[in-house]
């Protein structure tokens, strides 16, 4: 059966494969990054293109018109999208790549040809895997954009009408493989099954609150790719397979790099929402002690050390450009300055390296957590920005508290703590935190941007 | 057979998936995700072979169809924008 134009077409994907992951390995280092991005490109054209030789595909047509919409449609996107706006962005390429693999399964059924129970089983899954990553991305992308509410959305009997749609979603599953030729007769069965794999996916995401979402965008990255990973199973098709699987373990490190940055498991974070909440008898209270942009500046003019720790209000202050007005400052000035990032800071893995480096900060400033920690006591001055559960020392030092034993920025043992922050509201996740009493940090309340605005102004001045 | 086969080629791969983006510093992992994103349209070429194909009837061609539109805003839409945000990653002058 195989001509010669299949083995033409496996080969090239072969060697496809060999350019994804060699894309990935360049990918890491931010020196050869975007060279590996184009490595991977190049991958994917040339398996879409020799896709197009194979001779079953006759009609042109409607795949041309398919394509450029396709194209024009993502070019647009890519190109308009705001830097701050990425971690919606990312959610909303996770659903339109979960859609097309539920598309891919669904036509999968309707073409009806040769469908083993294996091949069954696959295409259940992966229009399974893609409708949950669709809907539940879509949830996560309206939390971002605060379209609907950020906090946890839950209600009581949410456990239960979950254990029931699984166990609905188990009995269509059945039935679809155990007698397919009602599946494939009547599209009832395939309605349902993605009907209730959507609910789910809305099910899964709602629950979750909007300090959590880093975690669910790296889940549902990693489903996106399982789900591809199902379709190829379904058309045994191996370059689907391979690049699915890469893309799903890839979404699986992240997640489980984000869960580890927040000491907790994934099925904590997943289903946090439904437990009762955490009602701490510790009660943390202090003097706060404000200080103005004025008198910061003179703490910074005279400092010769300043690490910067940003946080998801930086990202909605838009304060990351005139940071760096104020880094330049201060370099002039002589002082050093380094930016500390937390690996949950902002709302997605990474979130606070992308909106420093479209603010011109150099990679080679950002610091991770730990090489921060371990120097953290020699830094004149710690400034907090929009950042407060990362910076929070209640996760190590109050046993209790929600957050105890999350990994956090020690901002608190520098020898001044600036905080710059709008009120004083708690932090996402609803816990007082404790730094801001400690007798070295100052509050500065006020928009981050207008803040480091007149602290620029007094350098310039 | 033929699933052996797949399931083979399944268990490599993410072993190699893991090895690799294990190394990727957290510096680069927005890009990473939307780099991943881009991979993942690969599905494109699933939904290409749907498309084209005239013995699989009309109702499924469409469906094909659309799903290459879909796909194909990933693959665009993904490498894009990782490019525009790698761009941006500098070492200080």
């Amino acid at each position: 059966m195989t001509s010669n134009i299949d083995l033409v077409i496996n080969f090239t994907y072969v060697i496809s494969a060999a350019l994804f992951i060699f894309g990935l390995k360049l990918l890491g280092h931010p020196s050869s990054a975007r060279k590996g991005n184009l490595v991977s490109a190049v991958a994917m054209l040339l398996a879409i293109v020799v896709t197009l030789l194979d001779n079953n595909i006759v009609n042109f047509q409607w795949i041309a018109i398919a394509m450029l919409a396709g194209a024009v449609v993502g070019f647009f996107a890519a190109r308009l999208v705001a830097m701050t706006d990425m971690p919606e962005m990312v959610s909303l390429l996770n659903g339109v790549g979960g859609l097309a693999s539920v598309f891919v399964a669904w036509a999968t059924i309707q073409s009806g040809a040769g469908l083993t129970a294996f091949i069954l089983v696959v295409t259940f899954l992966a229009l399974l895997i893609g409708g949950v990553t669709f809907s539940g991305s879509i949830v996560a992308w309206a939390k971002l954009s605060e379209r609907i509410t950020g906090r946890a959305v839950t209600f009581s009997g949410q456990a239960i009408v979950n254990v029931i749609i699984v166990l609905a979603i188990i009995a269509t599953g059945y039935a679809f493989v155990a007698q397919p030729e009602i599946a494939l007769t009547s599209a009832q069965v395939l309605y349902v099954a993605l009907a209730l794999s959507l609910l789910f996916g809305i099910m899964l995401v709602l629950p979750i609150g909007g300090a959590d979402m880093p975690v669910v965008i790296s889940l549902l990255n990693s489903y996106s790719g399982l789900a591809a990973c199902a379709a190829g199973f379904a058309l045994q098709n191996n370059i689907l397979i391979v690049a699915g699987s890469l893309v799903g373990a890839s979404g699986i490190i992240l997640t489980n790099i984000m869960c580890k940055a927040m000491n907790r498991s994934l099925s904590n974070v997943l289903f946090s929402g439904f437990m009762p909440v955490h009602k701490s008898d510790m009660v943390i209270e202090g003097e706060v002690k404000p200080l103005s942009a004025d008198d910061a500046f003179y703490v910074l003019e005279a400092a010769q050390s300043v690490v910067v720790i940003p946080g998801y209000g930086m990202a909605v202050a838009q304060a990351q450009h005139v940071m760096k007005e104020l880094q330049l400052q201060l370099e002039d000035n002589g002082c050093e300055v380094a930016y500390a990032i937390h690996p949950v800071a902002g709302r997605m893995p990474g979130h606070m390296n992308v909106l420093l480096a479209e603010a011109d900060v150099s990679y080679e400033h950002l610091f991770e957590m730990d090489d921060i920690n371990k120097r953290i006591e020699n830094f004149d001055v710690a400034m907090v920005i929009g950042a407060n559960d990362v910076v929070n020392p209640a996760a190590r030092e109050m046993k209790g508290s929600p957050i105890y034993g999350m990994p956090v920025i020690n901002a608190d043992l520098a020898k001044n703590v600036f905080v710059l922050k709008r009120g004083m509201a708690s932090g996402f996740a609803g816990i007082d935190n404790p730094l801001f009493f400690k007798p070295n940090t100052r509050m500065i309340f006020g928009d981050a941007k207008e803040t480091l605005g007149n602290i620029v102004k007094q350098f310039n001045d | 057979m033929e699933a052996i086969y797949l399931l083979f080629i399944l268990l490599l791969s993410i072993f190699v998936g893991f090895e690799l983006i294990q190394k990727v510093p957290a510096t680069l992992h927005t890009p990473l995700m939307s780099g991943a994103n881009a991979i993942s349209g690969i599905t494109v070429v699933g939904a290409l072979a749907l498309a084209g194909d005239e013995t699989l009837g009309e109702y499924a061609m469409y469906l094909g169809a659309f799903a290459v539109f879909l796909a194909t805003i990933n693959v665009v839409g993904g490498y894009l924008v990782t490019d525009r945000m790698l761009a941006m990653f500098k070492k200080k002058k």
